[in-house]
């Protein structure tokens, strides 16, 4: 079976979600270009948008035009290529317009997994759930006379579990995306030996076309991504916990999240990042996550009293952030949660005694933003480090023993056989979560 | 065309050239319309001339409003400037990018037909109505539309990518990739001493370098790159056109009024292709026209604004304008002779790469920079005027050099 093939009939399991709506956006683009290939023009293409949610499919169709159309309106250089054959489309509006009818009327909206069953691949981005997973692996192969393949986009559980689990003698592999797939270039590929090789030739080919910078990862539970954030937002729950010894809780947190944004020049603090994600999603990845681990514990109670405490985070549909670990004003913290009293502890109630804990940022620290647009950012980094060595402010050893850790872990994942190299490591932490630069730096010592 | 009679511009205005780069430009949020341009200007212009009084006839260039703004007939709109200009005659006339320049030329006529005495002449286009690849479809409808299938899709810059690319071929691509670099470099220091200018905030450190960027051809031309090219903008330009006893009725002295001493106006078949892609036949053609009715060369001008919707298009203009011999314009422009301390500064607030094309107002803005100059009211981006050169030449191209005008003005004394 070509590459062409293999795309000819494809269903994405969980569309309707965060992660299931960007997948199914990619695929219809990349299976777009195939369709519009010359040599493809009598070939009939179909992707199965596939979704316990009928109320939610409506929604998605209507996501799915709107990227469609932005990326149209991209690329319509290439377009006006592609559809030079077409007489009556002249003006770019027509061609876009034309180009957005092609790719829609490749993708079937449906609630029955029945549809999956005569599809060659089968893309699936359903909740973290194995045994779910496996289940649906399992209707669908013993349905499919076509054997198809899983691209499954776990981003913990592991491989070769839902590979005996589902009885799909190796044609399931990783493709896991980092949110939003249709933005974010990573892609974490998790192979296993028994793989057909063509299977791992495809998955490259794909990631490519789609533009995809891919990382390859072992098939041990969290893989790159995850083992790293996962240990990460450990470590700092864990420092949160040691400050409110001499502190309020809500100020230690408050802390350590300033310290892993500001002083290690990070997108946004850990905190932030938890709740972006989701709180309850760490929770059910570290959950997922444990029992593969013997020799370590991934797990909070910290995150457990807050989970029982209704603390979830995530975003709500329009992309905004609603309120976890923090609460959030325009996108911005401006209040920490207290386990102890159930509420928001307004920031701007400690922060300058935080602040006064902290001391002062040194100058050679630079903004996120500004460091990731540098083309030396590994030098002015380095330079941030340097200061905070010299530097005895709370603060700047906070960072130092934060960032320490970060390489540790790192190292581990290479150590541990989760990563292939350091740089491995690096590429997961500087595509997939934006640092400006990689954890596994020997300037952070 | 030669005046039978003393014709005089005065009073000229611009409002900001509004789009990117501008720090005021926002294209989330909801921006100004035609009304607040046309506003803006035609209240700014009759403010200087004694008021709406004076004037006899309006005169609204414009390329695209019936597509970028869903509106057309805007020679109604005089009357929302005041309401005291109602019952006056009014036209819009259009010539795709030469619309502005268009209607000075038909003011000029009313003058010297001597139907009107006192025009106020507009020229005004709103384009950051619509994302710029649907923009550049609107703006296709300067060529010819049987053509547009095969053009590129952003058809303008495709078809002057085209030219440069024959100009490579022609003089060889790195003097003239490095010639366009100056060309931008030019523009855009000249645009930082004008506030009115789309590129006034530009802090770029090397223009030069950004200029050179290599073109991509998969999202953009073969030939171009964006900094070649003039931006998406927004905005007016106005000026009077007066005859002797409308300058005397506007109570402005001649010493702030510029003579127009010759009109060259020129259009070619917009169903052909150029015969040689390195050559601005048209705009060769208008500028010989306006030039030998003015009696002079190009020697004898002090300062020349000209259509540089595109780096190359400024280049193809010096040899155009009859500056420097054909395939000379690369050189003429890397010596320095058209910066604004060369030997004839060239588009000194920016041109269109620089100040801004507001398509419909660009032959307008460029009358009112030379006004601006030869009457010494330019600000920052004043330039020297020699007494033995007391000439300004501005040229506005409609199209892939098919619709001219050139205006060759005269300081007074």
């Amino acid at each position: 079976m070509t590459y062409t093939d293999r795309l000819t009939n494809v269903s994405v399991l969980g569309s309707a979600g965060k992660m299931g709506s960007g997948i199914l956006l990619l695929a219809a683009l990349e299976v777009a270009d195939q369709m519009l290939k010359p040599e493809n023009k009598d070939r009939h293409f179909v992707i199965n948008a596939i979704d316990v949610s009928s109320a939610a499919l409506p929604g998605l169709m209507k996501y799915i035009r709107a990227q469609v159309l932005k990326a149209a309106e991209k690329k319509v250089v290439v377009l006006r290529g592609l559809y030079a054959g077409r007489a009556e489309l002249i003006e770019n509006s027509d061609i876009i317009d034309a180009y957005v009818d092609d790719v829609m009327g490749l993708i079937r909206p449906s609630t029955r997994l029945e549809v999956a069953y005569e599809s060659t691949l089968v893309f699936e981005a359903v909740s973290e759930n194995e045994a779910l997973k496996v289940k649906l692996f399992s209707q669908i192969n013993e349905n499919n006379s076509l054997q198809p393949w899983f691209f499954t986009n776990t981003s913990s559980v592991p491989i070769a579990g839902l590979d005996n689990g589902a009885n799909l003698s190796g044609r399931v592999l990783g493709f896991h995306f980092y949110n939003p797939p249709a933005v974010q270039k990573l892609v974490e590929v998790i192979t296993i030996d028994s793989n057909p090789s063509d299977m791992k030739e495809f998955a490259l080919q794909l990631a490519k076309n789609m533009r995809k910078v891919v990382v390859p990862s072992n098939d041990i539970a969290g893989f790159i991504g995850n083992g790293h954030f996962m240990r990460d937002a450990l470590f700092a729950l864990g420092e949160a916990r040691k400050l409110s010894a001499s502190m309020p809780m809500p100020q230690a947190l408050y802390i350590v999240n300033k310290v892993s944004q500001d002083y290690l020049m990070r997108p946004m603090g850990i905190f932030q990042l938890m709740d972006y994600v989701g709180v309850d999603v760490v929770r059910f990845i570290m959950s997922v996550m444990n029992p593969h681990m013997p020799a370590e514990d991934l797990h909070s109670d910290e995150l457990d009293l807050m989970f029982e405490k209704g603390i979830k985070g995530g975003q709500f549909s329009d992309g905004s952030q609603k309120d976890g670990i923090l609460k959030y004003d325009k996108g911005k913290p401006v209040a920490v949660f207290s386990s102890e009293t159930g509420e928001y502890i307004p920031i701007s109630s400690f922060a300058a005694e935080a602040d006064i804990w902290l001391g002062s940022l040194p100058e050679s620290t630079i903004p996120w933003k500004n460091l990731v647009k540098a083309a030396d950012k590994d030098t002015l980094a380095a330079r941030a480090f340097e200061a905070y060595r010299t530097s005895g402010t709370n603060g700047a050893q906070l960072a130092l023993s934060y960032a320490r850790r970060s390489r540790e872990i790192g190292l581990n994942l290479v150590n541990t056989g989760v990563a292939h190299s350091a740089a491995d490591v690096n590429t997961v932490l500087l595509t997939g979560f934006f640092h400006a630069y990689g954890p596994v730096n020997e300037f952070v010592l | 065309m030669k005046p039978h009679k003393k014709v005089y511009m005065i009073a000229g205005y611009n409002t900001i050239s509004m789009g990117t780069g501008r720090k005021e430009f926002n294209p989330k949020k909801e921006r100004p319309g035609l009304e607040h341009y046309l506003k803006e200007d035609g209240q700014s212009a009759v403010s200087q001339i004694g008021g709406v009084t004076k004037v006899d006839e309006g005169v609204f260039g414009n390329f695209m409003a019936s597509r970028f703004n869903k509106q057309a007939h805007l020679g109604a709109f005089m009357a929302m400037i005041d309401p005291e200009l109602r019952y006056k005659p009014s036209i819009r006339v259009e010539g795709a990018c030469a619309s502005g320049g268009l209607a000075l030329v038909t003011g000029i006529k009313s003058v010297l037909s001597g139907s009107a005495g006192v025009v106020l002449a507009i020229g005004v286009e709103v384009q950051n109505t619509v994302k710029a690849i649907y923009g550049a479809d609107i703006l296709a409808g300067a060529g010819w539309f049987q053509r547009r299938k095969e053009g590129q899709a952003y058809f303008f810059p495709g078809q002057f990518s085209d030219r440069a690319g024959a100009y490579y071929e022609k003089i060889g691509r790195e003097k003239a990739r490095l010639a366009m670099a100056r060309w931008y470099r030019n523009a855009i220091e000249n645009a930082r001493l004008c506030p009115t200018a789309q590129e006034f905030e530009n802090k770029t450190a090397n223009l030069e370098s950004q200029g050179l960027t290599e073109p991509n051809p998969k999202s953009f031309t073969a030939h171009l790159n964006v900094f070649d090219c003039s931006k998406v903008s927004d905005g007016a330009s106005a000026i009077a056109i007066v005859s002797e006893e409308g300058l005397r009725r506007c109570g402005v002295p001649v010493s702030e009024a510029v003579e127009v001493v010759a009109v060259g106006h020129a259009v070619d078949d917009i169903t052909t292709l150029p015969a040689d892609p390195t050559r601005l036949d048209t705009i060769a053609a208008a500028v010989k026209k306006a030039l030998t009715t003015a009696g002079i060369t190009t020697s004898q001008l002090a300062t020349i604004e000209t259509h540089d919707c595109f780096s190359i298009a400024g280049i193809l203009g010096m040899e155009a304008i009859g500056l420097c011999g054909e395939g000379e314009g690369a050189d003429f422009v890397l010596a320095g002779h058209t910066a604004r301390d060369g030997k004839i500064p060239v588009n000194t607030t920016g041109g269109l790469i620089g100040w801004g094309h507001p398509t419909g107002a660009t032959g307008v803005h460029q009358a009112v920079t030379i006004w601006e100059q030869l009457t010494g009211k330019a600000g920052n981006a004043q330039i020297a005027i020699p007494e033995d050169r007391p000439y300004g030449l501005t040229v506005n191209m409609g199209g892939d050099d098919k619709t001219v005008v050139a205006i060759v003005f005269k300081k007074t004394t």
